[in-house]
C-alpha cells in the first residue's frame, strides 16, 4: 500500500516536473512578450506541483529522499511521467495541443482527486485544479485562434493534433498500482474521466471547426517508464549539475 | 513588409474589494480574451488583483492638456466644497 | 533589470523650439511636476526619452537569454522557480518600458524592428556569457545590483510614465539581487568546485558590471541635457563609486577577491578607490564585437521570425470574429 502510494504520487511529480521543464524552454523565446509571460506562469505553477509531490513522496518513502534527490537523480527509465508530457516543443502549436490535452484531462483528474481518502494529496489536488482550470482556459483559447486563424496556423495545429493524439490514450488507463488504490478510495479512476475529457476536447475543437483524429492505436509505456527518445534529452541537461557535482547543496 | 500591429489595451485592477480599479499599464492582445488573460498573467504576478478591467487603448477620450486651464482652474476658488470651509464648534466633535 | 547609460542624447534638429514654451517646460522641470504624455516637450526631450526606454526595454528582452541559458540546468526545483520567476520578471519589465515609450508615439513594432536590425543598442553586459551556475547568482548580485543604482533615480525621473514604470520595476525587482547573493553565499559554504565557479563568475562579471554605468564623466558628452530635463539625475561615475561602495564589503562577506589590484579604501575620502576598466572592450561590445552580440541577437530575431504566424493567427482570428460578429447584426437588423 504504502509502496503504490509512493509509485501513484511519483508518476504525478513526473508528470509536473516534465511538463514544467519543456515548458521552461520557451522563457525568452516565445512569438510574443505577453506569451513568453504567460507560458512561464504555467511552467512555474508545474514546478510549484512537482515539488509539492515529491516532498510527499518522498515522506512516504521514508529513506530520507528530497524532493531534488527524487527529480535530480534517478534514470530515464525510472521516470513515470506521461509520454504526452516529453513531447518536444516542435513549435508553438505542438505545445498548446500538448498543453490542452493534458490541461482538459487533469483539470477533471484534479478535481475527482480532490475527494481522495489522502489527505495530502486532496490538497494538493484542491490547488492544482485552480492552476489547471486556468492553464485549460488559456490553451483552449490558443487551440481556438490556430484552428481559425490562418491557413498556416490551421495546417500546423492539424500536424500537432494528429502526431499528439496518439499519446492521449495513456492519460486514462488503470494499471494494478492505480486501481488498488482507487479501490481505497485513494487513486482517481481515470478512466472513469475520459468521456468528460472528449467532450470538452469536441466543445473546444468545434469552435475552430477542427477535427478530432480518428486513429484509435495508442501510445503507452510511460507509467513503466518504457519511454520516447526525447525523455533522455530532457533529463540530461536538467540533472547536469547534480550529477556531475553528487551530494552538494546549490 | 512592415509587421501589423497588435492591438494595444489599458488594464485596471481592483486590488481588493472595496477599492476601486486602477491603472496599472498596457498590454498588447489581438481581441478582448487574448487582452484579459496578457494582463492576468502580466500585471497579477504577484497576488495584484481581484478584477481585471482591459479598454481598447484607442477607446479612451482624453482631455486636452493645453486646455487645462479652463477645465481644471475654476474649481480652484471654490472652496466652500470643502468640509474644512465650516467652522464648528469644538464640543460638537467629529461631522 | 538592466538599464545602461548608453549614448542617450540625440542630435538637435535644424528646427528651433518656441522659447516660451521652452522656457514654461524647463520652469515646469524645475519644480519637479511630471510631464505627461500629452504635454508639450521639446522634440529632442522626446527623441531622448524615446531612445532611453526603448534600449532600457531591449535591455530587459535581451537580458532574459544568459540567465535564461540556465533554466532547463538549474541544479534544484527551488532555485529553477526562483530563476524562471526572475527570467519571467526581465521579460515584464522590458514590457512595462515597452509601453512607457510607446505614449510618446513610437509602436512596440518600430522598436523590435530597431533592435532586430542592430539600429537600437542594448546594455553592453548581455553580450557576456553565463558560464558556469554561479555566474546566475553573480547576474543576480553585481547586474542587478548595478542596474538599481541607475534605476531608483530613474523613478524620480519627470517624464511620468516611465517614472511609474520604474517605481513598478523596482518594486518587483527587490529581490533579484537577493536570490544572486543568496545562491552565491550558498555556494560559498559548499565544496572547493562550488567556490570556484563563484570566483570564476565574479572574475568575469566585476569590470563588466562596472561598464554598465557608462563612460567615465570625462568622455560622455551627453549627459548635460538628461540632467536639465531630469531624467538622469546622477552622472556615470557618481552612480559607478556608489556602486563600488556598496558591493565591496559584501564581496568581503561572501569571501571572494574582487579582480582589481587597485582596490583599496581611502580613508580620507570615505570612497573606495578603483582602477581603469578596460574602455576598449567596452566599445567593442557596444559595436557588437562583443563574445555573445550575434548570438543575441540572433536569437531574438529567430524567436520573433517563429512566432510571426502566431501572432497572424490571432490578428487573424479577431478580424474573423469581428466580421462574424458585424454579419450577426446586419441579419438581425
Amino acid at each position: 500500500m504504502a509502496n503504490d502510494l509512493f509509485t501513484y504520487t511519483m508518476r504525478l511529480a513526473d508528470d509536473a516536473a516534465i511538463l514544467s521543464q519543456r515548458l521552461a524552454g520557451w522563457c525568452g523565446h516565445a512569438s510574443h512578450l505577453e506569451e513568453d509571460i504567460a507560458l512561464t506562469n504555467i511552467a512555474l505553477d508545474q514546478i510549484g506541483c512537482a515539488r509539492l509531490l515529491y516532498a510527499y513522496a518522498g515522506e512516504i518513502e521514508g529513506k530520507g529522499r528530497d524532493e531534488d534527490a527524487l527529480c535530480f537523480n534517478r534514470n530515464e527509465r525510472e521516470f513515470t511521467n506521461l509520454l504526452l508530457l516529453e513531447q518536444p516543443n516542435d513549435d508553438f502549436a505542438y505545445a498548446i495541443v500538448r498543453q490542452f490535452f493534458y490541461s482538459a484531462y487533469v483539470l477533471l483528474f484534479w478535481q475527482a482527486l480532490k475527494s481522495s481518502k489522502d489527505e495530502r494529496l486532496a490538497g494538493i489536488a484542491a490547488k492544482a485544479e485552480k492552476e489547471a482550470a486556468y492553464h485549460l482556459r488559456h490553451s483552449a483559447e490558443w487551440v481556438v485562434r490556430l484552428g481559425d486563424g490562418t491557413e498556416e496556423s490551421r495546417s500546423r495545429i492539424e500536424e500537432a493534433i494528429e502526431f499528439l493524439w496518439m499519446y492521449t490514450g495513456e492519460m486514462f488507463e488503470m494499471d494494478e498500482v492505480a486501481t488498488a488504490l482507487a479501490e481505497q478510495g485513494i487513486a482517481v479512476d481515470a478512466a472513469a474521466i475520459k468521456p468528460a475529457w472528449n467532450k470538452s476536447i469536441n466543445e473546444v475543437f468545434a469552435r475552430a471547426d477542427l477535427s478530432v483524429p480518428t486513429g484509435t492505436w495508442m501510445q503507452t509505456g510511460g507509467r513503466n517508464g518504457e519511454h520516447s527518445e526525447h525523455l533522455g534529452h530532457v533529463l540530461a541537461p536538467m540533472q547536469y549539475l547534480q550529477r556531475a557535482y553528487p551530494g552538494l547543496v546549490w | 513588409m512592415s509587421e501589423q500591429h497588435t492591438p494595444l489595451w489599458e488594464v485596471f485592477i481592483r486590488s481588493r474589494n472595496g477599492m476601486s480599479h486602477r491603472h496599472a499599464g498596457s498590454i498588447h492582445a489581438a481581441d478582448a480574451e487574448m487582452a484579459l488573460q496578457a494582463a492576468r498573467d502580466v500585471y497579477t504576478r504577484r497576488g495584484e488583483g481581484l478584477s481585471i478591467w482591459v479598454v481598447p487603448s484607442a477607446a479612451i477620450i482624453a482631455s486636452d492638456p493645453s486646455e487645462k486651464d479652463m477645465m481644471f482652474e475654476p474649481t480652484g476658488d471654490k472652496i466652500y466644497r470643502h468640509p474644512t470651509f465650516y467652522e464648528i464648534p469644538e464640543e460638537v466633535g467629529n461631522m | 533589470m538592466y538599464t545602461q547609460s548608453l549614448n542617450t542624447a540625440v542630435q538637435r534638429d535644424g528646427a528651433e523650439e518656441d522659447p516660451q514654451k521652452l522656457a514654461a517646460f524647463q520652469a515646469k522641470i524645475d519644480r519637479e511636476e511630471k510631464i505627461e504624455p500629452n504635454d508639450w516637450m521639446p522634440a529632442a526631450y522626446r527623441k531622448t526619452l524615446i531612445r532611453q526606454i526603448s534600449q532600457h526595454a531591449h535591455s530587459e528582452i535581451v537580458g532574459m537569454l544568459p540567465e535564461g541559458n540556465w533554466i532547463t540546468r538549474a541544479p534544484s526545483l527551488k532555485r529553477k522557480a526562483a530563476l524562471l520567476a526572475k527570467v519571467q520578471d526581465e521579460g515584464g519589465h522590458g514590457l512595462y518600458l515597452y509601453s512607457a515609450a510607446e505614449t510618446l508615439g513610437i509602436s512596440r513594432e518600430e522598436m523590435v524592428e530597431q533592435l532586430h536590425t542592430g539600429k537600437a543598442k542594448y546594455s553592453s553586459i548581455f553580450n557576456y556569457p553565463t558560464l558556469n551556475w554561479a555566474d546566475v547568482g553573480a547576474v543576480g548580485w553585481l547586474v542587478d545590483g548595478a542596474a538599481i543604482m541607475n534605476q531608483i533615480p530613474l523613478c524620480r525621473c519627470s517624464y511620468g510614465p516611465y517614472a511609474r514604470a520604474m517605481i513598478r520595476i523596482c518594486k518587483e525587482e527587490s529581490f533579484h539581487q537577493r536570490q544572486g547573493y543568496e545562491l552565491l553565499l550558498t555556494m560559498m559554504k559548499g565544496s572547493e568546485d562550488q567556490r570556484q565557479m563563484v570566483q570564476d563568475a565574479v572574475n568575469r562579471l566585476w569590470w563588466p558590471a562596472l561598464m554598465m554605468f557608462g563612460p567615465s564623466d570625462k568622455d560622455s558628452v551627453n549627459t548635460a541635457d538628461s540632467m536639465r530635463w531630469k531624467i538622469k539625475r546622477f552622472t556615470n561615475d557618481e552612480l559607478r563609486q556608489k556602486f563600488v561602495d556598496a558591493t565591496v564589503p559584501q564581496a568581503e562577506v561572501l569571501g571572494i577577491t574582487l579582480p582589481d589590484p587597485d582596490l583599496r579604501f581611502d580613508e580620507e575620502s570615505g570612497h573606495y578607490v578603483y582602477g581603469e576598466p578596460n574602455w576598449e572592450e567596452f566599445y567593442n561590445s557596444i559595436k557588437g564585437n562583443g563574445i555573445c552580440n550575434k548570438q543575441r541577437l540572433k536569437d531574438r530575431v529567430k524567436a520573433h521570425t517563429d512566432g510571426a504566424w502566431v501572432r497572424e493567427a490571432a490578428l487573424a482570428y479577431a478580424r474573423k470574429e469581428r466580421e462574424r460578429r458585424e454579419a450577426g447584426k446586419q441579419a438581425a437588423e
